[in-house]
C-alpha cells in the first residue's frame, strides 16, 4: 500500500466520519460520538502504523489490531472499507439481518477482524493472550495493538489484564485508549471517576504516552515511540473530542449512542444532513461544493 | 453389546480409589508432550488442579494467571486465536463460575478452542461448605452454543477426556471433582467425545448417571439385580452434544428411567434428559440431582447421602419408576 502524507490521512479521516454518519442513517442505529472522535486513530493505524494485507486478512506475520470497545465499529468498518477489505457499499449493510457488519463486531462473520468485541473489557485480556503466544511462538516483529473505551476502565477485567501484561513484560502491546470522557450515564468523572488516570497506568507497570488523539501525525508518532519501549507494554492515553467534526455533537455525552434530539440542536430528521454538511465544510470554515 | 473393559466387581472393598482431576494432570502432560502448541494457564490453584506437572515439565508454555478468573479464561481466548490449545483451570465455582459472560462472548461466540477445566464440582468438595461446591456448572456451560461438557467418572476417563479435547477444535468444559473418585474404568473403556457408553445392560430400567454418580449409579444396579431388577446403566460422560441415539435406544428398551448427577438438576443432566424424553420418547422420569438448593459443610460421604445422591437413593428412585411404568402399562 502506498505511503500517504499526513494532509491525505487527515482528508481520509473526514471522509470515514462521512461513511459513518451514512451507515448509521441507514442502519437507524448504531453509536455515533466514539467512531467520529477515532476516526484519527484508526486512519492512522490502517493507513500507517499496522502491517497487514486486506486481501489476505489471516497473513501470520499480521500485526493484530484489537477493538476492546465493540460498540465504536462502525469506525473500524468503515477504515476496512477504505483500505479494500471489502466494498464501500456494504457498510450500508450494517446492522442488518444477514450482514457481516454485526452491530458488534463478530471476528467469524467479517475477514480481518481479530475478536468478538461488545462486552466491555476483554480486550486487554485477549491481547495478554496474544502476546504470550507470539513470545511462545518466537515471533518477535509482530504487535498487538488494542483500542479501549475510557468508561470501559470501569471494568475490573482491564485492570487484570494490566496487571498480567506487566508481570510478563508484555511490550508488544499497544494499548490506545480512546480518552474522551464521555461514557452513557455522563461525563466519566461524574460516572466513575478515572483521573489520575495515567498515573494508574503506571502504578501498574506501563509506560505511559499521552497525545492529542485526533492528530493524525500524534498517532502516528506515539505508536512508533511505542514500539521503540521495550521493557514494558505501552499505553497511549488519546484525548479525543467525541463526535468529532459535527459542532453539536462534541463533547456532549448525550451523542454517545444514536441521533438524539438535544436542546438548540437540529431536530433528528435534520441529524444527518447537519452532520454531514459539518464534516463536508469542517464545521463551517470552507464552503461546500455545492454552496459555490 | 461392545465390551466396556470395566473393573470386575465394582463393589469390591478395596476398589481403588483417586480425584478424578489426577486424571487431568497427567492428561495433560501427554497432551502438551504430543502437541506443542498446548499451553496451561492458572489462576492461583495450580497444585489443586492438578496444572503443576505440566507447570514444571512445561514452564514456557505455564502462564500464572493469579486470582483473576475472568482474566484467565479471556487470556484463553487470546491464546487460542493465535493457534494454541489453552487449557486454563481453577475451582468450578469461579471458573466457569464467575467469568461466564468471558466464556461466552470471547470463547463461544468468539469461536476459540480453550480448554476450561472446573475442579472440585459437586458437593463432595465437603468441609468448604456452599460457596466452593459448584453445582450449576453443568446447566450454565450446556445451554452456551458451541461449547462441549464433559464430566468424566473416573481419574482413568479423565485422562482421556483431555487428550481428547487438545485435539479438538471445539470451545470445551471439563468438570472434575475433588473427592477420590472409584476407579470403575480401564486403559481400554472406549471414551470419544460426544458418546454416551452402556456400562451395563438391562432390561427394566435406564440409569442414566454422569461424572461421579455412575459409579453410584453401577453400585445401584448391583443392589437392584438383587432386588430382581435387571437395571442398564448409561454413562452420559458428555452431556453436550448429547448422544441421544444410545440413550433413545436404552430408553426404547426399558421404558422408564432415572438420571443421577452431582449439580443442580435442574438444567443439568436431569434436564437435558427430560427434555430429550419430553421432545422423543415421554417415559416415567426420575432425576437424582441437587433439587434447587445450595449445599453445605460437611463429610463427602456424609453430604452425599444426606442430599440423595448415592447407590441407594438411585436404587429407590429405580423401584418408583418402575412401578409408573407398570401402572401406565396396565
Amino acid at each position: 500500500m502506498q505511503r500517504l502524507s499526513i494532509k491525505e490521512l487527515e482528508l481520509l479521516a473526514d471522509e470515514i466520519r462521512e461513511d459513518i454518519i451514512r451507515m448509521l442513517v441507514a442502519a437507524g442505529s448504531g453509536h455515533v460520538a466514539g467512531p467520529l472522535g477515532q476516526a484519527d486513530i484508526f486512519t492512522a493505524l490502517y493507513f500507517d502504523i499496522l502491517k497487514h494485507d486486506p486481501h489476505n486478512p489471516d497473513w501470520e506475520d499480521r500485526d493484530i489490531l484489537l477493538q476492546s470497545n465493540g460498540h465504536t465499529c462502525p469506525v473500524r468498518y468503515a477504515t476496512m472499507a477504505r483500505a479494500g477489505y471489502f466494498e464501500r457499499k456494504e457498510l450500508l449493510t450494517l446492522r442488518k439481518l444477514g450482514s457481516r457488519l454485526q452491530g458488534h463486531p463478530e471476528r467469524t462473520k467479517l475477514p480481518g477482524l481479530e475478536n468478538t468485541s461488545g462486552p466491555l473489557g476483554c480486550g486487554l485480556s485477549q491481547a495478554c493472550g496474544m502476546a504470550l503466544a507470539m513470545r511462545m511462538n518466537g515471533q518477535h516483529h509482530r504487535w498487538v495493538y488494542v483500542t479501549t473505551g475510557d468508561g470501559e476502565l470501569n471494568e475490573g477485567n482491564n485492570w487484570e489484564a494490566i496487571m498480567l501484561a506487566s508481570k510478563y513484560k508484555l511490550n508488544n502491546i499497544i494499548a490506545i485508549v480512546d480518552r474522551n470522557n464521555i461514557q452513557i450515564d455522563g461525563p466519566t468523572e461524574a460516572v466513575m471517576p478515572l483521573e489520575d488516570l495515567r498515573a494508574k497506568w503506571e502504578a501498574f507497570g506501563w509506560h505511559v504516552l499521552e497525545i492529542d488523539g485526533n492528530n493524525v501525525e500524534a498517532v502516528i508518532d506515539a505508536c512508533a515511540m511505542a514500539r521503540a519501549i521495550v521493557e514494558k507494554p505501552v499505553c497511549i492515553l488519546a484525548h479525543t473530542v467525541p463526535g468529532k467534526g459535527v459542532d453539536f455533537m462534541e463533547n456532549d455525552y448525550h451523542w454517545h449512542g444514536y441521533f438524539v434530539q438535544t436542546p438548540g440542536g437540529p431536530t433528528i430528521d435534520q441529524v444527518p444532513v447537519k452532520a454531514l454538511h459539518e464534516l463536508r465544510t469542517l464545521q463551517g470554515k470552507i464552503k461546500s461544493e455545492h454552496e459555490r | 453389546m461392545h465390551n466396556m473393559h470395566l473393573i470386575e466387581d465394582v463393589l469390591a472393598s478395596d476398589i481403588k480409589q483417586e480425584p478424578i482431576r489426577a486424571g487431568f494432570g497427567r492428561g495433560l502432560v501427554t497432551a502438551a508432550g504430543l502437541n506443542e502448541h498446548v499451553v496451561g494457564a492458572c489462576a492461583d490453584l495450580t497444585d489443586s488442579t492438578h496444572m503443576g506437572d505440566f507447570a514444571k515439565v512445561f514452564p514456557d508454555r505455564f502462564i500464572e494467571i493469579g486470582i483473576a478468573e475472568q482474566n484467565l479464561v479471556t487470556v484463553g481466548s487470546g491464546l487460542a486465536a493465535m493457534g494454541k490449545i489453552p487449557f486454563v483451570s481453577s475451582y468450578a465455582a469461579f471458573a466457569p463460575g464467575r467469568c461466564w459472560e468471558q466464556i461466552r462472548t470471547t470463547i463461544c461466540l468468539n469461536d476459540q478452542p480453550v480448554k476450561i477445566v472446573g475442579n472440585h464440582a459437586g458437593v463432595s468438595v465437603g468441609p468448604d461448605g456452599a460457596t466452593h461446591q459448584m453445582l450449576e456448572d453443568i446447566a450454565i456451560m450446556r445451554v452456551l452454543p458451541n461449547m462441549v461438557v464433559v464430566a468424566p467418572c473416573d481419574s482413568v476417563e479423565a485422562e482421556k477426556a483431555t487428550l481428547a479435547m487438545a485435539s479438538d477444535r471445539r470451545p470445551s468444559y471439563l468438570r472434575l471433582a475433588r473427592e477420590k473418585t472409584p476407579v470403575v474404568t480401564t486403559a481400554d473403556t472406549p471414551f470419544e467425545i460426544g458418546k454416551a457408553y452402556v456400562f451395563q445392560e438391562g432390561a427394566d430400567v435406564s440409569l442414566i448417571a454422569t461424572g461421579t454418580m455412575t459409579y453410584q449409579a453401577l453400585a445401584a444396579a448391583e443392589h437392584l439385580a438383587k432386588d430382581g431388577i435387571h437395571a442398564e446403566v448409561v454413562h452420559v460422560p458428555t452431556i453436550k452434544p448429547l448422544d441421544k441415539e444410545t440413550i433413545l435406544a436404552s430408553v426404547r428398551k426399558t421404558g422408564c428411567v432415572v438420571t443421577a448427577e452431582e449439580g443442580q438438576m435442574a438444567g443439568g443432566l436431569g434436564g437435558v434428559i427430560a427434555e430429550l424424553l419430553g421432545d422423543e420418547l415421554p417415559v416415567p422420569i426420575k432425576r437424582i440431582g441437587m433439587r434447587d438448593r445450595f449445599g453445605e459443610s460437611g463429610e463427602p460421604t456424609q453430604l452425599l447421602t444426606h442430599f440423595g445422591l448415592d447407590a441407594n437413593h438411585i436404587r429407590l428412585a429405580a423401584h418408583h419408576v418402575i412401578e409408573r411404568k407398570n401402572k401406565v402399562e396396565k
